[in-house]
């Protein structure tokens, strides 16, 4: 394929907490911009095209608000605004990478902020991504669509809440090694335990925040990337794929996937390694940033990167394996769990897998870390976005 | 600054009328009028689609015929919601999938008939592989809610 390389040379992200009060919405996407900007040393002008990461326009309540945001990203540039609901934030990077890889510009801004803490009924809102016909009235939401899938996990691999508590026992001491993480209090099994059922198996310490923040990547051409950055987060693979619509189509004999699973983000992660020249994940990789809002389904994204057999991560987080100091370690910033402005979600996960291979990531950084992953999950299984970050442009 | 800041409330109203389309007004059409449930067959792809729809995503064809379906069937997932969402049903309840004898895919709904004061005993009734039967609303009115499952 005739790309040209792509690097990341830059980012910034909030100190995320419930609500900041304090800025306005275009405010927040500023702080991100400006960050990012200060960390890759350059100014706005340096900038030839801007990615805007917007999700659904009702959490903050301003209808294409990222005509407000624009202001943010600086003026007359090519812009475009990406919605793949939770995948949001990768989907926009991957659109970067795009811009550039095509040798159409040469360095690329992607930005976005959220306010979800404004937003009164974040699970009204997320209720409308059903259709009004068959499923809305149910009623479903993002907490019970992921029970759905736990319950179905627990059945088919034994995973019990004692491994759901053990992520969120993970994640927290992670976070409160992140500055910038939202939830940065350490919690115990029993705490996780013995915390209210949301939608059983999930409990309200295996859910994530609602958050309020802004995040920003730079993107650059090798030749930008070489004069400007000493240790650049070289973007090797990018992949995306989608599942059914319908929950129900993933159950059954018949079923093409399993709502267990998280078969399309499987097949997302292999389409990212063959772009990277990846074949061995569990040797290859150092450290994983996944989208897992809900401890259970860290669980179905550890088996779709491949690093073990489906179900096996059960077994192996037991083991300590995905701890920070383990022989893979699994979301080192707290992840998704942690911190959940759901606009820049995603993108905080690319940020933290490429703070990794820059070595920039204090308190939480992995040792010698060279390739790093990241993934992004939207909607209900519909937009799995995932990326392979090396220190070793290929 | 150090002023107190300020806020504003704003309170979205929204009205739709979403129009159903053939297929799924079939589908209430047979609920209403005859208290069973129908699917639509996907032959290339082999499967009998629940809920009912005009075309199957696996191969992209048009679905051809209608299937009545059995009124009951196994559980194949179900949750325990116990919290209340704004403008959602009181806790606690159930809702699961559940695959119809005679379908292929599973369908949604209320899970009723099971006490739920006690999330975990709950869940051991309601477990994936659990027999359930369809109910029916005493006046259907054409929607999701005219139907709910029970452990058979």
């Amino acid at each position: 394929m005739a790309m040209r390389r792509v690097a990341i040379i830059g980012s910034g992200q909030s100190r995320f907490r419930f609500r900041r009060d304090d800025a306005t919405y275009a405010e927040l996407v500023r702080e991100g911009v400006r960050l990012a900007l200060e960390d890759a040393g350059i100014g706005i002008e340096r900038i030839g095209a801007v990615v805007y990461a917007l999700a659904p326009d009702a959490l903050i309540g301003v209808s294409n608000a990222e005509r407000w945001g624009a202001e943010a990203v600086g003026v007359d540039k090519p812009m475009m605004r990406l919605n793949t609901g939770g995948a949001t934030g990768i989907s926009a990077v991957q659109a970067g990478f795009y811009h550039i890889a095509s040798g159409l510009f040469d360095v690329v801004l992607v930005a976005g902020a959220d306010k979800v803490g404004e937003c009164g009924h974040a699970q009204v809102v997320l209720n409308k991504i059903w259709d009004p016909l068959y499923e809305r009235a149910l009623p479903l939401n993002a907490i019970n669509m992921l029970s759905l899938s736990a319950v179905r996990y627990m059945a088919k691999y034994g995973m019990t809440e004692e491994h759901m508590a053990m992520t969120t026992v993970k994640n927290r001491h992670n976070a409160a090694r992140n500055p910038n993480a939202h939830l940065r209090d350490e919690v115990t099994l029993q705490q996780v335990l013995d915390s209210p059922t949301l939608c059983w198996p999930i409990k309200r310490l295996d859910a994530c925040p609602q958050s309020s923040g802004g995040a920003a990547v730079v993107l650059a051409s090798e030749e930008v990337a070489r004069k400007l950055c000493p240790r650049p987060a070289w973007v090797r693979g990018v992949g995306n794929c989608a599942e059914s619509y319908f929950m129900g189509d993933r159950m059954g004999p018949k079923a093409p996937q399993d709502h267990a699973d998280a078969t399309a983000l499987g097949h997302s992660f292999q389409a990212a390694y063959r772009m990277a020249g990846l074949s061995r994940p569990a040797e290859e990789i150092d450290v994983a940033e996944l989208y897992a809002p809900f401890s259970n389904t860290e669980y179905h994204a550890i088996d779709a990167t491949g690093v073990c057999a489906k179900g096996q991560s059960v077994r192996l987080m037991e083991r300590g394996h995905f701890e920070l100091d383990g022989p893979f370690p699994v979301n080192p910033s707290g992840g998704t769990q942690c911190t959940n402005p759901i606009a820049v979600t995603a993108m905080l996960r690319v940020i933290e897998a490429a703070l990794q291979v820059m070595h920039k990531a204090g308190e939480h950084q992995v040792p010698d870390v060279q390739t790093a992953i990241a993934s992004g999950n939207g909607g209900d299984h519909q937009f799995f976005g995932t990326m392979v970050l090396s220190s070793d442009p290929g | 600054m150090g002023e107190k800041i300020l806020s504003r409330i704003e309170k979205w109203e929204l009205t739709y009328t979403h129009s159903m389309g053939e297929t799924a007004s079939h589908f209430f059409h047979e609920i209403k009028n005859h208290r069973r449930l129908v699917g639509r067959r996907a032959p290339k792809a082999g499967r009998v689609l629940m809920p009912p729809r005009a075309f199957s995503d696996i191969d992209f064809e048009e679905t051809t015929d209608w299937v009545p379906v059995a009124n009951e069937g196994r559980i194949e997932s179900f949750t325990i919601v116990c919290q209340q969402f704004p403008g959602m049903p009181v806790p606690p309840y159930a809702i699961g999938f559940v695959l119809l004898d005679g379908a292929d895919t599973a369908l949604g709904g209320f899970i009723r008939g099971v006490d739920l004061t006690e999330p975990r005993a709950a869940a051991e009734k309601l477990k994936i592989g659990t027999r359930v039967q369809v109910k029916y609303r005493d006046k259907p009115e054409g929607n999701v809610l005219d139907f709910w499952f029970e452990p058979a």
